[in-house]
């Protein structure tokens, strides 16, 4: 049954991303490569589409996988299923677990969970990149256009952060986009 | 039941009009929730923040939940995280229709090859970003390095192993280290 699997799904990832919405996406990831839902690369462009759109990103990534896998209803299914646990999870806290947030255990259970998913984000952008540097896979060679962009964009990254400030996500998009179009032609 | 359509209206705005997910989100909730409407306190903006740091899922949803229920009980928090949910969602639904079509076309293909690197790049450096935010000290870095290098391995060696785990385990070391300090300090040097 898809739409129960696509309910159970999102809300595993709804239930375990901490901090934002750049710790679902190894969660969707896991979802999405194990149901064979998704390939890395349709992933990476639906992480993209997500991106560049408004809204909370992990809303738009669960819509978007949904939508693809059983239509409409796939579509609410799997955007019920991302939202719920927050909103649950914040009605319990302010109708009666507000004073628990300060509470040491609580505390230390985040001291050891942020490391982690700190360490889960890197780990997930350092796979990513190698899957497009090496798209055929490491005995495959690697591809120098694409090593080329991600010379070009990690430089053009480094200058707003000299200055203190976050990279503009869209216009990185929008950077890497026409450097695709640049080096594998029109 | 005007203020309930004013709570699904605002909420609506704010979920049109930001990109980037989230955080990006909280300059316009100020504006428009504290600000304007003043149905936040600057310091409850902070602790909502804080709050949504330490409960799982979109930010945007631990801010809507929060503003609507204060404002108008269960009906309000539902109205205005429908409110900031439904923007995305029909976009989202329009461009899964036609996408696969879309990515078909040579030169938008092409195009998206140069948005994998930026993606990648881009989880990267909101990682690197969150890294330095860490408070720096043994158990973090023990912990970092640990996840780091198992996570590293599940996906290179396909290892069927959930990054849940991953997580679990990490705040099940908080807590134990947490407890092994207290019973140490309080424990009369036992």
């Amino acid at each position: 049954m898809i739409l129960l699997e696509l309910f159970l799904a999102f809300l595993q990832v709804g239930l375990f991303s901490f901090g934002g919405a750049y710790s679902a996406i190894p969660l969707i990831r896991e979802v999405v490569l194990s149901h064979g839902w998704l390939t890395d690369q349709a992933l990476v462009d639906m992480i993209a589409v997500s991106e560049s759109t408004p809204g909370p990103i992990m809303v738009n990534m669960a819509t978007f996988v949904g939508a693809t896998q059983a239509g409409l209803p796939g579509a609410i299914a799997a955007t019920i299923a991302v939202v719920l646990p927050s909103f649950v999870v914040m009605l319990l806290v302010v109708r009666l677990l507000h004073p628990y947030l300060e509470h040491p255990g609580v505390r230390a259970a985040m001291h050891g969970l942020l490391p982690t998913v700190v360490a889960i984000i890197l780990a997930t952008g350092l796979v990513l990149l190698l899957r497009a540097l090496f798209p055929n896979g490491f005995s495959g060679g690697v591809s120098w256009q694409d090593c080329v962009i991600a010379l070009i964009l990690g430089l053009s990254m480094l200058l707003p952060a000299r200055r203190g400030k976050k990279p503009s996500s869209v216009r990185l998009i929008l950077l890497g986009a026409g450097l695709g179009v640049l080096l594998y032609g029109i | 039941m005007k203020q309930i359509f004013d709570l699904f209206a605002t909420f609506f705005r704010i979920g049109l009009f930001t990109f980037g997910g989230g955080y990006a989100m909280l300059p316009l909730i100020q504006e428009l929730c504290v600000d304007r409407k003043r149905w936040l306190t600057p310091e409850e903006l902070m602790s909502v923040t804080v709050i949504a740091e330490s409960t799982p899922g979109p930010v945007a949803i631990n801010c809507s939940t929060y503003v609507g229920w204060k404002q108008k009980g269960f009906p309000g928090a539902l109205a205005a995280t429908l409110g900031v949910v439904l923007p995305s969602f029909v976009i989202l639904y329009v461009i899964s229709q036609f996408l696969d079509r879309f990515l078909r076309i040579t030169w938008v293909a092409n195009a998206f090859r140069g948005i994998q690197v930026a993606v990648a790049l881009l989880i990267g450096s909101v990682g690197l970003r969150m890294f330095r935010n860490l408070k720096q000290d043994l158990l973090t870095r023990v912990l970092f390095t640990a996840a780091f290098c198992a996570m590293l391995a599940i996906d290179l060696l396909s290892l069927r192993l959930s990054a849940i785990v991953l997580l679990l385990f990490g705040g099940g070391v908080g807590v134990c280290v947490w407890l092994c300090r207290k019973g140490k300090n309080g424990g009369d040097g036992l």
